[in-house]
């Protein structure tokens, strides 16, 4: 990879062949805006030194590196290290980037935040970071997203955000983004729109990306000091693929492997699964071009994963470049195979993932009988599993009775 | 020949607005989408744009969506969409528009649909989300087949900005007249006469055609007086969703009726 490569995306937001500004027009001069502003914040002094400030005081940054010695056990080769992104405040990496774009809406003057959520982690993020900077909130998330992941809803309304349901299609990661879309649309004097992934247009997938990039850059540190050298791989899950994005991104010019993985949800064949890097084909979904999961007719399909921040049948456009250029490679895990690893973490380790970070966990198991006695591997562990508890415990139920 | 510039030129030496009605083919039902749209014509309408129905219309509001998931459910398909294009054609001369996102025209092959699109009689395409920025080798595309593709300008688009699109623009320049989906709202907003103005002023090239939240023949005369003509959508699909064919016709009528009528 060659650092012009790492530069990207090109000033019109494009990666490669993937990104750009697929919007209506309303909003163009919006995003416009917003990336001048983001530009320019990112190279002034005051704005780094508060973003800096808040990931230390505010999230706990840095977040630990921690050599897994039982898991590592397990295979009898390697070293498996985990990146504590779960021990970050609201418990998963999300609210690195609501902290940055949250800083940035005070910046511009605007007094309300919208957000989409899936899993419920962004939305939590986004409402913490929202009331201790004195902004009010809503946050749209799908009905069937609401149900599973009841305790962040909770969590959300505590935090004095709305939540607003979407009932619209399948009720998921995906509408709820469309609803956030079409708020901005209509509020867009008054609204910044906190997206929570390396997804939607330009300048989102690199701003979010940018943000969560401390990641990356904490884990080069933390392994020179630790190992005296850079990991050999690097394994993340990906829905949107913001935290996987995080920690590649500092590699991009390294010989670091980079692993993505995404949900396999009942099976790859099955056609009820979020593999969109797998399984998908190019497509336009939320302002970019990317792989989308869809239909001969262009229809986006309906994804599935037992994980709801994994739910979602669109990717990042970065990933998507790195997909095609062989940067990086996309495996995927199955519902059962991610539900199986978060319990061995907890059992292992004495923690308990989140079901998104338990994919990364599982594809372990592939990986990790092909790699060397002192091969360097580090998991993003993006999130912790609390909110997950009825879902895993009702998942196990299910497989112990099946 | 296309048949755009030879309506607005038309309506203009009579000192008429021009009509745009949109619709959702195969809603309600596959079978009902010529038909209406030979009846709206005869009803006073000088142009139908047609959507196409997809599964995350991020512009629309609850009207269209709903429209466009019950077209879906019905099994309607761009394939299916160029097929009712065709009887209309047939049957009509009106100008037809295609009014649909970008990826099921992505889907479908950008080369091949302009090409489908010449071939059964469709004069233009508007496509919400292919920004100017994205759309240069669309718009060439369509301009190699005689095809207008129509942008779209916002009361969020900068005075500089306006005249970009004005250039880039074919056939005429949609504007927006609220910043939002598409939705019946009730009145004209002053700040859509603010916007016409400067539409007026820095996109000379083209006709401005003003459509989202245009509800009843009063909002369409006062939106017509800003522009050369009004589009009309999910006010007359509120109409199809609970209401008959006839209704839908009246409804026409009597907005068209209003756009003729002397200014008080």
């Amino acid at each position: 990879m060659t650092p012009a490569q790492a530069a990207l995306p090109d000033e019109r937001g494009h990666f490669g062949a993937f990104g750009g500004m697929f919007v209506p027009e309303t909003l163009m001069t919006p995003l416009k805006t917003l990336e001048r502003a983001y530009v320019s914040a990112r190279s002034d002094r005051a704005f780094r030194s508060d973003f800096d400030r808040l990931l230390q005081e505010y999230v706990g940054r840095p977040t630990p590196l921690y050599h897994a010695k039982r898991l590592s056990e397990r295979f009898g080769r390697g070293k498996i290290y985990l990146k504590r992104e779960d021990l970050c405040h609201t418990g998963a990496h999300k609210i690195n980037n609501t902290v940055g774009q949250i800083l940035l809406a005070k910046m511009l003057g605007k007094p309300r935040i919208i957000a989409e959520t899936g899993a419920g982690q962004h939305g939590v993020a986004t409402a913490t970071v929202a009331a201790m900077m004195g902004l009010s909130c809503a946050v749209y998330m799908g009905t069937e997203d609401m149900a599973r992941q009841e305790i962040n809803v909770t969590r959300m309304r505590l935090l004095g955000a709305e939540v607003i349901p979407v009932h619209a299609g399948t009720r998921t990661l995906k509408d709820a983004t469309n609803e956030a879309l079409r708020d901005w649309v209509t509020n867009v004097d008054d609204t910044f729109y906190v997206i929570g992934s390396v997804v939607g247009p330009h300048p989102y997938p690199m701003m979010v990306r940018d943000f969560q990039s401390v990641i990356g850059r904490e884990v080069r540190v933390q392994s020179m000091e630790r190992e005296g050298r850079l990991p050999d791989i690097l394994l993340a899950c990906v829905g949107g693929g913001s935290n996987a994005m995080g920690l590649f991104h500092p590699f991009l010019e390294e010989a670091t492997a980079l692993i993505g993985v995404e949900a396999a949800g009942r099976g790859i064949t099955t056609g009820e699964h979020a593999a969109t890097l797998t399984m998908g084909t190019p497509g336009i979904l939320h302002g970019s071009y990317s792989y989308v999961l869809q239909d001969e007719d262009g229809q986006i399909s309906p994804a599935h994963s037992i994980s709801a921040g994994l739910d979602y049948p669109g990717v990042g456009p970065e990933h998507s470049y790195l997909r095609d250029m062989g940067r990086a490679t996309y495996a995927s895990v199955t519902d059962s195979q991610a539900l199986d690893a978060a319990l061995r973490l907890a059992r292992l380790e004495g923690i308990l993932p989140a079901l998104e970070t338990s994919h990364a966990i599982a594809y372990l198991e592939t990986l990790m009988p092909d790699t060397q006695k002192d091969t360097i591997v580090v998991v993003n562990l993006s999130g912790r599993g609390e909110k997950d508890l009825p879902a895993i415990t009702a998942g196990l139920a299910r497989s112990r009775t099946a | 020949m296309n048949r755009l510039a030879p309506l607005f030129a038309l309506r203009k030496s009579e000192g008429r607005k021009v009509l745009s009605l949109y619709v959702t083919p195969g809603y309600p039902t596959l079978e009902t989408t010529v038909p209406l749209i030979l009846a709206l014509e005869r009803a006073g309408a000088d142009m139908i744009e047609l959507g196409i129905a997809f599964s995350d219309p991020i512009a629309d509001g609850p009207t269209i969506q709903e429209s466009s998931s019950v077209a879906l459910a019905n099994g309607m398909t761009l394939e299916r969409t160029f097929q009712m294009a065709r009887e209309v054609r047939a049957a009509s001369n009106i100008p037809l528009v295609l009014m649909g996102y970008a990826n099921p025209i992505y889907a479908y092959g950008a080369t091949r649909f302009v090409q489908t699109c010449a071939s059964v009689g469709i004069d233009g395409t508007i496509i919400p989300d292919l920004s100017l920025e994205e759309s240069g080798e669309y718009r060439a595309l369509a301009h190699q087949h005689g095809l207008a593709s129509v942008l779209l300008a916002a009361p969020t688009t900068s005075d500089e900005r306006l005249k970009l699109l004005d250039e880039a623009t074919s056939g005429f320049l949609y504007c927006v007249a609220v910043a939002g989906v598409t939705g019946a709202r009730t009145g004209v907003a002053a700040s859509t006469v603010g916007f016409m103005d400067r539409a007026r002023t820095h996109a000379r090239n083209h006709p401005l055609m003003v459509g989202f939240g245009i509800a009843t023949p009063e909002d369409a005369r006062d939106a017509a007086h800003t522009a050369d003509g009004v589009v009309i959508g999910s006010a007359l699909i509120k109409i199809l969703a609970t209401g008959t064919p006839d209704e839908a016709r009246a409804f026409t009528r009597s907005v068209r009726e209003r756009l003729d009528a002397p200014t008080p």
